[in-house]
């Protein structure tokens, strides 16, 4: 069962918005396509859900424009912009039934009760709560209510759904389980949706695309992809994902990590100091047949720490330069984790085209 | 298991140990309750001077009170007033009180202190302000004026339950209602209000009671045919112990009971 | 751009909840504003008119105002100290009691706390007279053998007031001891306090502000005590409130009891001044309920 629900894209152009010094959110431009699950990524504070409330109209900016489909709706109350929105609570109405919840934006628009009806029930089929219309709020669980919040929100077709942390309150099983419901819901309704959230592993899992925000800035946007592979900003590398800083030394037109050349680029800027980022899952300890070759790049040093996780283990490794690397381990029995101890020396190797140079 | 040997507190201490407190709290709340309720059985006394337990039971301060005019009309004076009071302070209040939780703005802090002063200012102020003030413009001993001073004592209170309701409630539904569709007033109206319903029946009932048991106001603002209950008792104690009050009293501990009760019960639905 | 817009806009919205309160201030301003404000240039007036200081001038000469403001203080802090000794341990067995059987002990201090003032001064009047409840107890028991002049004193006044203000301590101490964190004390016990080290140097300072929201509110409200002086003093206890109804009264003279009252006032506000240097005047305020 496709619902039609013609999507809008989004397009923000230098959003502003100030408390006191503070910049909340500092010229923001967005362009967010028609049907795309855009996910805004950022700490707490960072101004994620400031620009989220401001897309709903609930957040007045100081200046810039938000446009769906080209026309302007900076000044458009939130009762008229026609988005869905699931708050972090739910904020379900608690003295009214699951049915009256759904059917309540139907109600306002003055839809004829057998319409009501329907459009309620095929909601509730869609989050798989068929047999739930009539019951009160608080007999639902966490996730039921979550469902609920969600069918409220797109039940009347709108254009454009905004979801903040809406798993966050769900234990780590559930929010899993949600995240793959929320996309294939996400795929069948086709509708623009802007999600929030603070946990990197949701946003890569989720989304069509990612905004990376701090201090009131997109500091970058991309495919999941895109942002976990090269990352432009030590910001970016240090939030999503694992990763180890090194700083490099510049030479003429190389960037060396002690005697190691690690990459040669003639645009590198040559005011700014730079780092390689290394991802604990890209790195591999050498075994003694190994031979060093030019498609790599090698580290050696001694195992300060092994920590045994389930599916995998983590090596801290105490470079000769005396810098620290983490390197993620298989735990299979006949692997590396279970032939290691602390103290051990170990080399270790990753390919170049791993390799991320980020300004420092 | 014995009861006396369980754990009473976070640091391990038992119920057994802890009887001197319990003895003390006991006595402590004796001394609250005692004086307010012990005038009950008091009034039924038949002797001057309201022995107990009475020697002789009778109803004749029932009696005496019924049939004075002077308590009757002022009874019924003091019911209109706290009437309306009730019916001016309760939206008065719920309305400042919901504009300023909602804007937060830092202006509202310093409305929200403004509001606040009758329940600093000495009363007594209040009283002599507002009987020369009143007296300039010619509306001392009626009772719109006794209902606008009441009205203002009576803000505070309603205000701070208001308040104190919208803190518990979840304000992001009203967002949600208006994301799907509905206007500000029409979110407030269908979401907001069933649910803090109680909560405003209860500071009406404490505007009410507020207005009904004020005293010093009362004794400048009314008067003649408009003198309040508060204001007779007041100029009765004044001379002698009268019986009659003991009557009237019961009645009005009946009263502020059953209200407060009621609001506990009410308190309970929110 | 359209920032104008956006920032009218934002002020149209503000103005609207704003505005919500214009009733309330409206009201505020005929019953509290205009009135006191009217009262403070009353007391500038001297006998002939004009402005003049003499109103204020007389509290300093005479002694009878001296003699007015000693009492005021005297009776208010007496009867906050017998509220703190007894609304502290009662507020602290309320802290302890499970949370289902709050609400029915509740009950024993909010019935008396809505119950009139009137109505609880009157049956203290009953309770102390001289062929009333506790003197004939008190023959009775043997522990006096002749009728004692209870009421119509300064001890009778204070009985009563003490008994009309200890929900307004008892209130927001219940309060400040609700806030505190269970585990905290837990925690000293785990750290080797013994059970009465842990309540005196965990609990006890930890409700302190509790204790001073409690005190201030007594006290302030003790400051402006009218009803139950004038019934349960016999004359013999007279508060500024009373003095300022005598004055007006008596001699008819607004200038001299707007110069009382804009005293009473000030006095009032010194304390919630100093009050708010350590505490938030929010806690005060919504303490009471």
């Amino acid at each position: 069962m496709k619902q039609n629900i013609t999507s809008l894209e989004i397009s923000i152009k230098d959003l502003t918005k100030r408390y006191g010094k503070i910049y909340a959110l500092d010229t923001v431009s967005l362009d967010i396509k028609a049907g795309e699950f855009l996910t805004l990524l950022g700490p707490s504070g960072s101004g994620k859900t400031t620009l989220l409330m401001a897309i709903a109209g609930f957040n007045r900016p100081d200046s810039g424009s938000i446009k769906f489909a080209n026309q302007e709706m900076i000044l458009t109350p939130p009762h008229k912009r026609e988005v869905g929105m699931v708050f972090q609570n739910y904020a379900l109405f608690p003295h009214m039934s699951v049915f009256e919840n759904i059917g309540f934006p139907l109600k306002l628009r003055k839809a004829p009760n057998d319409q009501i009806k329907e459009k309620v029930h095929d909601a509730l089929k869609t989050v798989q709560l068929s047999d739930y219309a009539n019951r009160k709020i608080d007999q639902l669980s966490g996730g039921q209510r979550q469902r609920v919040a969600l069918a409220r929100a797109f039940v009347f077709g709108p254009r454009i759904l905004l979801m903040d942390e809406p798993l966050s309150a769900l234990d780590k099983k559930l929010r899993e389980q949600m995240q793959i419901e929320l996309k294939q819901l996400h795929r069948k309704l086709g509708v623009t949706t802007v999600y929030v959230t603070h946990d990197q592993r949701e946003a890569l899992t989720m989304s069509d695309r990612i905004a990376v925000i701090n201090e009131g800035k997109i500091e970058q946007l991309g495919t999941p992809k895109e942002i976990y592979n090269s990352p432009n900003s030590s910001f970016v590398a240090d939030f999503i994902g694992e990763s180890s800083f090194l700083q490099l030394n510049r030479k003429g037109d190389d960037l060396y990590f002690s005697s190691e050349k690690i990459i040669t680029n003639k645009k590198l800027n040559k005011n700014k100091e730079w780092a390689m980022v290394i991802r604990p899952e890209r790195l591999s300890i050498v075994n003694k047949s190994y031979r060093k070759n030019s498609s790599n790049i090698h580290f050696s040093g001694e195992i300060s720490e092994l920590v045994f996780q389930g599916e995998t283990a983590l090596a801290l490794v105490k470079l000769m330069e005396g810098n620290f690397l983490s390197v993620r381990l298989s735990t299979k029995s006949s692997d590396d984790f279970n032939n290691l101890k602390t103290g051990n020396k170990i080399q270790l190797c990753m390919n170049r085209k791993d390799v991320i140079i980020i300004p420092h | 298991m014995n009861w006396l040997s369980k754990q009473a507190s976070d640091t391990q201490i038992t119920h057994g140990q802890r009887m001197w407190l319990y003895f003390l709290a006991a006595v402590i709340m004796f001394l609250l309750v005692f004086p307010t309720l012990i005038v009950i059985p008091m009034s039924f006394s038949d002797s001057q001077y309201l022995e107990f337990p009475p020697e002789k039971w009778s109803i004749r301060w029932y009696e005496e009170y019924w049939e004075t005019p002077r308590w009757i009309n002022a009874t019924i004076t003091s019911l209109q007033v706290a009437f309306f009071t009730m019916l001016l302070a309760t939206p008065i209040g719920t309305m400042a009180a919901y504009g300023l939780f909602v804007s937060g703005s830092k202006l509202g802090r310093y409305v929200f202190f403004l509001l606040m002063t009758p329940m600093i200012i000495p009363v007594i102020l209040i009283a002599i302000g507002t009987f020369y003030v009143f007296g300039k413009v010619g509306v001392v001993n009626s009772i719109p004026g006794l209902v606008l001073a009441h009205t203002v004592l009576a803000v505070p209170i309603v205000m701070i339950i208001m308040t104190s309701a919208l803190r518990t409630y979840d304000l992001n539904q009203e967002l949600v209602a208006r994301s799907l569709g509905a206007s500000r007033i029409r979110a407030f109206f269908s979401i907001t209000l069933p649910q803090i319903k109680f909560s405003i029946i209860i500071s009406a009932l404490f505007a009410f009671l507020t207005s009904f048991d004020e005293v010093i106001i009362s004794i400048f603002l009314s008067g003649g045919g408009n003198s309040t209950l508060t204001k007779q008792m007041f100029n009765a104690l004044r001379d002698y112990i009268d019986p009659t009050i003991a009557a009237i009293s019961t009645l009005m501990i009946i009263l502020s009971t059953t209200l407060m009760l009621g609001a506990q019960y009410l308190g309970k639905q929110d | 751009m359209n920032e104008k817009l956006l920032k009218s806009a934002e002020r149209k919205e503000q103005l609207l909840l704003t505005a919500l309160t214009i009733p309330a201030l409206i009201s505020v301003t005929l019953i509290i504003v205009i009135p006191v404000g009217w009262l403070f240039s009353l007391s500038f007036l001297g006998k002939s008119g004009d402005f003049s200081l003499e109103n204020y001038q007389k509290m300093i000469v005479y002694k009878s105002y001296f003699r007015v403001f000693k009492t005021t203080f005297n009776v208010s802090f007496l009867t906050t100290i017998f509220c703190i000794l007894l609304g502290y341990p009662l507020a602290y067995f309320l802290s302890q009691v499970p949370k289902k059987l709050v609400g029915i002990f509740m009950i024993t201090v909010l019935l008396p706390f809505w119950t009139s003032l009137l109505v609880r001064t009157y049956a203290w009047l009953v309770l102390l007279q001289k062929k009333g409840m506790i003197n004939n107890f008190a023959i009775d028991m043997g522990i006096w053998e002749t009728p004692i002049k209870l009421a119509h004193n300064l001890n009778g006044t204070l009985v009563g007031m003490i008994h009309i203000m200890l929900p307004f301590m008892v209130l927001p101490l219940y309060a400040a001891m609700q806030r505190i964190d269970r585990q905290t004390m837990q925690a000293a016990s785990n750290l080797g306090a013994s059970p009465i080290q842990a309540f005196w140097q965990i609990f006890v300072p930890l409700s302190l502000p509790g204790v001073a929201a409690g005190s201030l509110i007594v006290f302030i409200l003790c400051l402006g005590f009218y009803v139950t002086p004038a019934v349960l003093g016999g004359g013999k206890v007279i508060m500024v409130s009373m003095q300022i109804t005598a004055i007006l009264e008596d001699q008819f003279n607004w200038g001299a009891a707007s110069a009382l009252g804009v005293v009473l006032l000030v006095t009032t506000f010194i304390f919630l001044l100093l009050a708010s240097r350590f505490l938030k005047l929010d806690s005060i305020m919504f303490g009471k309920h």
